[in-house]
């Protein structure tokens, strides 16, 4: 247990951005908001490791739902978290003991931090993607059996609805509509769960990995390389790929911003091309055609030099970056958990593979 | 005959030149900065009319590209109390206005700040009515404590018609003289960003008062009493000094816009990667259609992130006065720091003892300054290497810019050109002229005036043929409003975003028009 401060804060920002993967929305508004609860006389935001949490106890992520270019006009009035999570509390007839980020990558690893402040609810040191995804149903916690449903959307108006649904597809599909007509972004509070259900069901430490990441970006004392092979450390990572960006295939589909980027090598991977799909979230990495690196694993992208973290959205010709490749959680590698999150998924027409098996193969040619 | 007189007041460097209707260069001068920015434009202008016999009275137009404004935030002076009026209740209470600003520059701006109901949907519905009674309520509390106002409405890129009518209100409790801002006339979507921009606008009304009105003075002063007076954008167009009046933040950046249309006009290109190596850094832009391209990305102004206009400019530390660091175990580094405007007492070829690219050019034979038998034992070896890193280093720089792969045409400008390699990778041909020392003076003098309008259109709604004529309109309105010609006005930019997650094919659209000066407003 111990409490963060601004500078963890921003470190987690940064790291959340890193872990997107590409996508989930930028952190900065989410980062704001945390701060400005902080400065408004908010409570020191305490983060608990999951072996600290009480079994028995109920415990409830907050996020936001929506349109993240929405977010970036019209964010929360501020009290919306509390009040999902007191609603849902009433519906469940037990009192919440913390909460914790439903993703920890892009903005919704901040709105936690921001009930924390607020409330003196303690925030617990995991997530339920390991990662940013893009629809309620993909989480560790639905892998593990844990419902999203009774489920909790608000919007800064007044407006509030409890939803009962029958699969948590379903909440999905019934909570995108009402953010919609709520003006593409929403409160929510979901997952209720307990203790013991985090520490069988969630990802662990996700919250500290973010800020060892974003410490690693804000130390100047490092190099380049040094800041590279840190977050290949932290992460259990591998530096797939340096390269220059040299076209961007773009389009929105139903929503989603979907297309292809092509880097050309720069250093080490000089001569060689690699070709990232992306749908918000980055999905698929091809080097010269050979498949390197697939969802659920990560696929993140930062800065060559700076190694700051760059979303799909900031991608554009000339920009010079470094590839990462993540291994996902294990939870994500099963069978349930790949049906969920593969890529079949996707449209993708083959079946995962690990980036270690990946690799091995590549380097065994 | 008629002239027209330009001058940029650079952070080192005043510059004054004379053009003829012709647009040819007729005079020229430099001098340096002064503290007070005045005096150093008296000097220029007193300099620039010495070298001919052209009378100053037949000056019909001068124009000011000028840092004040920069150099106000940076320094955190001058700047006048803000109240400041988001019109977005019940949403956006989560982050107040000014949330993780300098404290020192909110203290140098000592707001006053109220989050009112209002604000539109991102599909165009309201977030909430503007409540009158409540604002005039807020207004009266803050009489006597703010000098300006600046009014920010969710969504207002999309619908300003609440900023106007809060504007309204404004105009009834402290009368219509009073100086406001609207983040619609200012910034793009990003309710924050252009807040804060917003807020850094109504900070400046005082500092470009002293602007406008110290320019004129000067010209006055050394007898230009002919001429009608502009100031300097950002975006390579004019403004008159009324309307320059309302919007100082649109003169930040305008230095370097300024040198990248000077290189234009010099090198007659209208699509090329501008590389301006003064002192102490190279500023690279890119030339799109005559005029420069505009920065993508949040640009911070005095550590406050906006998101107004501004030049997409890459700046990396290679200048004249760029240091060659030589370690003991025989490897260098370049920069980034320079010697700066001290080159002619520290640089080798002028007696000094530090090792600069200066003195690396002056070696390889390619400059002729100072004494170069006091570089004679500089390792050619050495220099060699030095240049191919500076190679390296710009041909990065440029690639960078580039939107698309291939070879671009390259404008050389500024004083420290000298240093640049004779030829760079990814560029078809190095464009150089003797006048390129001038540059950004140049820019400042063959400006036009322009106008932009933004909008979100739904192309379900609207036919898309007429949201663009809507939008050009609109665009030209705000042109002649600055002071330009009605039948010279033409469109430079149409940009159409598409916007994700929202339906109805909801479609940004950004016009950009320019034209000639208004010859009936002339002296």
């Amino acid at each position: 247990m111990r409490n963060l401060t601004k500078e963890n804060i921003e470190n987690i920002a940064t790291g959340a951005s890193f872990m997107g993967a590409g996508g989930g929305g930028n952190p900065y508004i989410g980062k704001l908001m945390v701060l400005a609860a902080l400065e408004q006389g908010g409570q020191p935001i305490t983060l608990l490791d999951v072996t600290e949490v009480d079994p028995d106890a109920l415990y409830i992520p907050v996020a936001c739902m929506g349109a993240p270019s929405v977010m970036m006009e019209k964010f929360p009035c501020g009290d919306e978290f509390q009040k999902v999570i007191r609603a849902l509390e009433k519906h469940l007839g037990k009192q919440v003991k913390g909460t914790f980020p439903i993703e920890a990558g892009g903005v919704n690893s901040m709105i936690p931090l921001v009930l924390a402040a607020q409330t003196g609810l303690p925030v617990v040191d995991c997530d339920s993607m390991g990662r940013a995804f893009p629809e309620l149903q993909m989480t560790t916690l639905h892998l593990a059996g844990v419902r999203c449903a009774p489920m909790v959307v608000a919007d800064e108006k007044g407006n509030l609805s409890v939803l009962e649904t029958v699969t948590d597809k379903w909440a999905e599909l019934l909570a995108r509509d009402m953010t919609v007509e709520m003006g593409a972004t929403a409160c929510v509070a979901q997952y209720a769960s307990t203790g013991q259900q985090l520490q069988d069901g969630a990802i662990h430490g996700i919250v500290t990995k973010c800020e060892q990441i974003g410490a690693i970006v804000h130390d100047h004392k490092l190099g380049t390389q040094e800041k590279r092979q840190a977050i290949v450390e932290v992460t259990g990572g591998y530096h797939l790929f340096d390269g220059k960006v040299v076209d961007v295939i773009q389009k929105v589909v139903g929503g989603f911003n979907r297309g292809t980027i092509v880097l050309e090598g720069l250093n080490a991977s000089t001569g060689q091309t690699m070709e990232i799909s992306y749908q918000n979230e980055n999905l698929v990495a091809h080097i010269d055609g050979q498949l390197v690196i697939s969802v659920p694993d990560l696929i993140c992208f930062a800065d060559v030099d700076s190694l700051v973290p760059i979303t799909t959205e900031e991608v554009k010709y000339g920009k010079r970056m470094t590839v990462f490749g993540l291994p996902s959680d294990d939870k994500w590698r099963t069978e349930a958990g790949v049906d969920l999150v593969g890529p079949r998924y996707f449209g993708f027409d083959f079946d995962f593979v690990t980036v270690e098996e990946l690799l091995h193969e590549r380097g065994a040619k | 005959m008629a002239y027209r007189l330009g001058i940029d007041v650079g952070g080192t460097n005043t510059d004054a030149v004379i053009l003829d209707e012709n647009n040819r260069v007729l005079a020229q001068t430099k001098t340096h900065t002064t503290e007070d920015i005045g005096s150093g434009i008296a000097t220029a202008i007193q300099q620039v009319f010495a070298d001919t016999e052209i009378a100053k009275e037949d000056v019909t137009i001068a124009m000011l590209g000028t840092t004040q404004c920069t150099n106000a935030i940076v320094e955190r002076k001058k700047l006048i109390s803000v109240g400041v009026l988001r019109v977005a209740a019940p949403a956006t209470h989560s982050i107040p206005p000014f949330t993780d600003w300098d404290p020192e520059l909110v203290a140098a701006i000592r707001p006053q700040t109220a989050i009112v109901s209002g604000g539109h949907e991102y599909d165009g519905r309201l977030i909430a009515t503007v409540d009158e009674d409540k604002v005039r309520t807020v207004l009266e509390q803050w009489r006597g404590k703010v000098d300006a106002v600046a009014i920010v409405g969710a969504f207002s890129a999309l619908n300003a018609d609440q900023e106007e009518q809060v504007r309204a209100v404004v105009a009834q409790v402290y009368g219509k003289d009073f100086p406001v801002s609207l983040s619609s006339a200012i910034g793009s979507l990003g309710l924050i960003e252009r807040e804060n921009a917003t807020v850094l606008n109504s900070a400046l009304f005082a500092v470009i008062e002293k602007v406008t009105s110290g320019f004129a003075n000067s010209l006055r002063d050394v007898g230009v009493t002919n001429a009608s007076l502009f100031l300097c954008q950002n975006d390579g167009t004019l403004m008159a000094l009324d309307y320059a009046q309302k919007y100082p933040i649109f003169t930040i950046g305008s230095g370097p816009t300024n040198s990248i249309r000077g290189a234009a006009f010099l090198s007659e290109l209208k699509d090329a990667i501008v590389l301006d190596i003064g002192g102490t850094t190279s500023d690279l832009g890119v030339l799109v259609n005559g005029f420069p391209r505009e920065s993508s990305i949040a640009v911070n102004v005095g550590g406050v992130k906006t998101n107004f206009r501004m030049p997409d400019i890459n700046s990396i530390g290679i200048g004249g006065g760029t240091v060659v660091h030589q370690h003991d175990d025989g490897t260098f580094t370049v920069g980034p720091d320079s010697v700066g405007y001290r080159i002619t007492e520290k640089a080798l070829v002028f007696g000094g003892d530090v090792l600069t690219l200066t003195d690396v050019a002056v070696r390889l034979g390619k400059a002729n300054l100072g004494d170069p038998e006091k570089v004679a034992h500089v390792d050619l070896d050495l220099a060699q290497k030095v240049e191919q890193q500076v190679k390296q280093m710009l041909e990065d720089a440029i690639d960078s810019m580039k939107t698309q792969a291939g070879d671009v045409d390259l404008v050389l400008v500024g004083g420290g050109a000298i240093v640049a390699p004779a030829t760079l990778n990814g560029v078809k041909q190095i464009h150089q002229d003797q006048l390129g020392a001038v540059a950004n003076a140049i820019g400042a003098t063959i400006a036009q005036v322009g106008g932009e309008y933004e909008k979100m259109y739904s192309y379900d709604a609207v036919d898309r043929e007429d949201a663009l004529a809507d939008a050009t309109e609109a665009a030209k309105q705000q042109a002649l409003k600055a002071g330009a010609r009605a039948e010279t006005v033409k469109l430079v930019e149409m940009t159409e975003t598409a916007i994700a997650y929202a339906p109805g094919n909801t479609t940004r659209v950004k016009a950009k028009v320019v034209g000639e000066i208004e010859l009936d407003t002339l002296g």
